[in-house]
């Protein structure tokens, strides 16, 4: 694989370019270490770290003795378990809830024709232009009407009224192949069947692109949940975390970070491969 | 081929006579049903974009010009919610703030990835490695972000100024310093969203055709020059984009200040939407939150239609 970028690559084989090259390569990989590794690795080994060491200045780089009290701590005094169980079930309805109506009202839009059609379309992809947090304090009021506070169901439903992940559904069902519908149709298949044997099985990678951002935009979100859930044994990780973070000995809470932080990035080391493909496609495709 | 579209043609017209049309009324009946069935594929959606989506951007307008309180009855009080708001000696400070925030997050937030981005498609080894570390802080929940950078600035044993030491210069207040504070907060917004940035420019650096770049050696343009006339030109739509959406994600922030000074020192760091929390949920002041979120909502709009107008004449062209 040799493309041709800013610096050719005769430039590069001169021993002079090598050098500059290979210190530019260990610069970048320091660079790299130190600002994005570094935190990460600080935070891992401080909640390992006792109370006092962790207050020291100048601060030790390993711990001098290693002890796993702060992340066991964090997880009884604040209660991870009920806060971790909150995001996943509100992450996992949201997921669903969007799989379904989603795709469902995509497939409709795509392939169904309903009348209005074209309008109902305009109205979704209006909300594109409107940045969502401008609008959480009537939002808020609305699900306080309908008596969801405190309720997972205030996450679910309005992640369904997302715009772009439905208009992403839509766009790839516009792209299927026009006869292996039909002939699904021909062959006996209702509306549902089609979707579910033919469509859906068809649609794995917009899927799995939807699925991610789904799970994702709950996981990271802070403001809407902070909104919709006053009461604690109903909060998501990220509220309880921040809620709880003024009265908690330094290490408990930097080792409940730690806790929050490892299912995301568990989930992008697993699917690194497509979520780093998917983002570069998305974007220069516009 | 034309034996078969004849023998097609043949078929259909020995099969019309026998399968008779369908009366008018049945047709008319299979279309509704057809219907029928599209909006119920529909409805869940529909339901949820017109509770959580179109009402809500309706009744921010309408709650703009009325007093509500929940659970009391609205009552109209014509632009009175926009004079109050105007007043408040924070409204201009939040402005300020979220300003110069949306500013130096464009400079610092911006210029980085851009460099980083154009060397990072320079190098030939260890591709995968730089593209998992540095969308790394992107996968950190922003409140995880925020809070380790909290403890980063602590002004006694946080990291930022241990070193400061390290390297014999002076220490900084960092976020707790009215000063620092904002510019403390870009810098954790471009390191936490950085990762993204650099993912989009480096597809959009690695669609430049090679023979430009060697054409343009070819007639002794050094490397400055190269990039000046070729690298930006050639991605002066994903710079623009990417600016926008920046603009329009830095305008919105909230989480960072929030954790990390409070909206504080001295309303150095409170933002828009961060004034718009406190006026619902402190204030109770429903009016005055919708007016504050109208405002935002104008100005937002404005540049999210932009950025759908390039992004839409793009796909024509493309």
């Amino acid at each position: 694989m040799t493309t041709r970028t800013l610096v050719s690559p005769a430039t590069l084989a001169r021993p002079c370019g090598r050098a500059v090259y290979w210190s530019v390569f260990t610069g970048t990989v320091l660079l790299f270490a130190l600002a994005f590794l570094f935190p990460v690795y600080w935070m891992v080994t401080g909640a390992m770290k006792s109370p006092e060491e962790v207050a020291r200045t100048p601060p030790t780089l390993v711990p001098e003795r290693w002890q796993l009290s702060g992340y066991t701590d964090a997880w009884d005094l604040m209660r991870l378990p009920t806060h971790l169980w909150n995001t996943v079930v509100q992450a996992a309805g949201a997921w669903l809830f969007q799989l379904v109506f989603c795709t469902a009202a995509a497939y409709a839009l795509s392939r169904l024709r309903p009348a209005f059609g074209k309008v109902i379309l305009g109205g979704i992809l209006a909300t594109l232009m409107v940045p969502a947090q401008a609008l959480v304090v009537p939002k808020y009021l609305t699900v306080a009407d309908l008596g969801l506070l405190n309720d997972p169901v205030a996450i679910w439903l309005p992640a369904v009224a997302n715009a772009f992940n439905l208009y992403l559904l839509k766009r790839f069902f516009d792209q299927l192949p026009r006869d292996v519908l039909e002939a699904a149709g021909i062959d006996g298949a209702g509306r549902l069947r089609t979707l579910w044997s033919i469509v859906l099985p068809m649609s794995r990678p917009v899927l799995g692109v939807v699925s991610i951002f789904a799970l994702v935009a709950v996981w990271q979100d802070f403001l809407w949940p902070l909104m919709v859930f006053s009461d604690t044994d109903e909060q998501p990780i990220s509220v309880a975390l921040v809620q709880l973070s003024q009265n908690i000995p330094l290490t408990v809470l930097i080792a409940a970070m730690v806790i929050a932080g490892i299912p995301m990035v568990a989930l992008f080391l697993v699917f690194q491969r497509h979520i780093i493909a998917g983002i570069g496609a998305g974007s220069t495709k516009g | 081929m034309t034996r078969t579209a004849q023998r097609r043609t043949v078929e259909k017209a020995a099969v019309r006579p026998v399968q008779a049309r369908p009366p008018a009324g049945d047709r008319r009946r299979r279309r509704l049903t057809d219907q029928a069935r599209a909006y119920g594929f529909l409805l869940g959606g529909l339901v949820c974009f017109a509770l959580f989506s179109w009402y809500p951007a309706i009744r921010a307008v309408v709650l703009a010009f009325q007093k509500y309180t929940p659970g009391s009855d609205p009552e109209w009080v014509g632009t009175a919610n926009f004079t109050r708001v105007l007043a408040d000696p924070e409204f201009a400070a939040a402005w300020r703030n979220t300003l110069t925030f949306t500013l130096l997050a464009l400079l610092i937030g911006f210029a980085i990835p851009f460099v980083l981005a154009l060397v990072l498609n320079e190098l030939r080894h260890a591709k995968a490695f730089f593209r998992v570390v540095v969308y790394l802080p992107v996968m950190i929940p922003p409140v995880v972000g925020a809070l380790l950078w909290k403890w980063f600035y602590d002004p006694g044993t946080g990291l930022a100024n241990e070193a400061l030491r390290f390297l014999h210069l002076p220490t900084s207040n960092w976020s707790n310093g009215a000063d620092t504070a904002l510019v403390s907060l870009v810098i954790v917004a471009t390191w936490a969203n950085m990762g993204g940035t650099v993912l989009i420019y480096l597809a959009a650096l690695q669609s430049i055709p090679g023979e430009l770049y060697e054409a343009a050696e070819l007639d002794g343009a050094n490397l400055l020059q190269r990039i000046r006339h070729i690298t930006i030109p050639q991605t002066r739509f994903v710079i623009l984009m990417l600016m926008l959406l920046q603009i329009i994600a830095t305008m919105q922030v909230f989480t960072e200040p929030f954790v990390i000074t409070g909206g504080g020192p001295e309303n150095a760091t409170v933002t828009v939407l961060y004034l718009i929390y406190k006026y619902a949920f402190l204030y109770n002041d429903f009016g005055g939150a919708c007016a504050l979120s109208v405002l935002l909502l104008g100005l937002l709009g404005a540049f999210s239609a932009v950025y759908l107008r390039l992004t839409r004449t793009s796909g024509e062209a493309a």
